[in-house]
């Protein structure tokens, strides 16, 4: 085996399932992630929630406390009107959370540490702003761009300064959450083989190594936070920019 | 559940939009990029994950929005609604509580103020019987009495009337004894009364 950082990212097409003019769509290791995530997320909630008890257990607590946490974070951010949204910021934290946190687990693909995946998530979130935005208040959604008591001479900056911020969001979250994934991963990988090459040199090499392998620990840890961190943020965000969806006049 | 419906129309929308769109950029950049590159930015696979990653979020939206969330939403209304009513028959259980002592204290002076009364009753009768006893008491005390005293003046009375007789026989008596000869009853008489005139009774 190669060393090779970034084998751990290499999407791996298990069976290709049509292939039109250079388009190839495949059940890939990334597809199997993502169906694993969705099924770890539903069988979960479902089975700790299957007491339906009046005191919870400990399953049914975390079960309960994730709904309250999530539904707390859209009503703050987004305000009652804000709960349309609510299973969606929830399914969007679960997914991004669980593909994080099983990303940590070795010989595991890390979902989240594709751009394309966090693009597709935050233009979803972006498109629905604007889709429900229009939708809800038609042309009034425009208003979002232009905030009430500025100077009239300093309108068309602010006005061009407000496209530009909400243009850039989707950019934003998506490049955060991909990076802060492909980042930490490429760190634990490239201590791994720090590990593999010092022991693979000798008794002291063996020794040596174990500077690189703690390293590791404290890294695994750290990712463990950076996962759990970076899907709040995530949710978080996607329940600030909802909220210009809900109320666009500010 | 409007609006959730129309929540759906507008992410199934988004999602056609973005489909599409990544169709023609990936169809368009498919040349570009030959084997071996970066992973992350391996257009070959862009299209195989946006599909299952709309699917797979598709499904997941679907299964939390229809199924899970609404379930456990139940079980938190109904905790919460369970706690509500708890508090609340607790708070009445207290009100009652609160009533029965408030009766029981009611009672409780309404009884002290019966006995005081009754008590109060009897020692009025009962001083009034013994006031009644003490004034008949008097007033038969006060007849014997004054009997008595009636009888001792008719006594005294009689007593008086005699010693006149008495003093006319011993003058009598004395003056024969020393004079030798019986004075008439009606000298006597007269000295006596003179005597007794001149000198009152005591």
């Amino acid at each position: 085996m190669t060393i090779d950082p970034i084998h751990q990212f290499q999407v791996q097409r298990y069976v290709e399932l049509l292939h039109v003019s250079g388009v190839s769509f495949s059940f890939t290791n990334s597809a199997a992630f993502m169906v694993g995530i969705v099924a770890i997320i539903f069988f979960f909630l479902t089975f700790a929630t299957r007491g339906r008890t009046l005191v919870p257990g400990r399953m049914q607590s975390v079960a309960e406390m994730s709904y309250e946490f999530i539904a707390k974070m859209v009503r703050d951010s987004a305000g009652t009107q804000g709960m349309v949204f609510f299973p969606f910021v929830f399914s969007l934290f679960m997914f991004v959370f669980v593909a994080n946190v099983i990303g940590i687990i070795p010989y595991t693909f890390t979902v989240t540490a594709h751009i394309v995946v966090t693009a597709v998530l935050a233009l979803l979130v972006m498109g629905t702003v604007v889709v429900y935005g229009f939708f809800k208040h038609g042309t009034h959604f425009l208003k979002l761009f232009v905030p009430s008591g500025v100077p009239s001479f300093l309108l068309p900056f602010i006005v061009v300064i407000e496209v530009v911020s909400f243009l850039s969001r989707p950019i934003s979250l998506s490049l955060r959450l991909f990076a802060n994934m492909l980042a930490g991963h490429i760190a634990l990988k490239v201590f791994a083989f720090f590990v593999v090459g010092l022991a693979s040199a000798g008794v002291a090499g063996m020794f040596g190594a174990v500077l690189p392998f703690a390293m590791i620990v404290a890294l695994t840890a750290m990712e463990v936070l950076v996962a759990i961190l970076q899907a709040y943020v995530f949710a978080v965000l996607t329940s600030i920019y909802l909220n210009d969806a809900v109320h666009p006049g500010h | 559940m409007t609006k959730i419906s129309k929540l759906t129309l507008s992410v199934a929308l988004n999602a056609c939009v973005l489909l599409g769109s990544t169709v023609l950029a990936v169809a368009a950049g498919a040349d570009g990029h030959g084997e071996g590159g970066f992973p992350p930015f391996d257009v070959r696979h862009f299209f195989s994950q946006i599909v299952w990653l709309l699917l797979t979020f598709g499904a997941l939206y679907f299964l939390m929005s229809r199924v899970t969330l609404p379930r456990i939403g139940r079980i938190l209304e109904e905790r919460h609604d369970r706690i509500a009513r708890d508090l609340e028959e607790a708070s009445q259980r207290r009100a009652e509580s609160e009533a029965a002592q408030a009766a029981y204290e009611k009672a409780l002076v309404e009884a002290r103020g019966k006995a005081n009364t009754i008590a109060g009753e009897a020692r009025n009768r009962l001083s009034a019987e013994s006031e009644t006893n003490r004034k008949s008491l008097e007033a038969t005390l006060a007849t014997r009495l004054e009997e008595a005293e009636r009888r001792i003046e008719a006594t005294k009375t009689q007593a008086l009337s005699h010693v006149r007789g008495i003093a006319v026989d011993t003058a009598q008596a004395i003056v024969s004894a020393l004079v030798g000869t019986q004075p008439s009853t009606g000298d006597v008489e007269g000295a006596v009364d003179k005597a007794l005139a001149a000198k009152p009774a005591a």
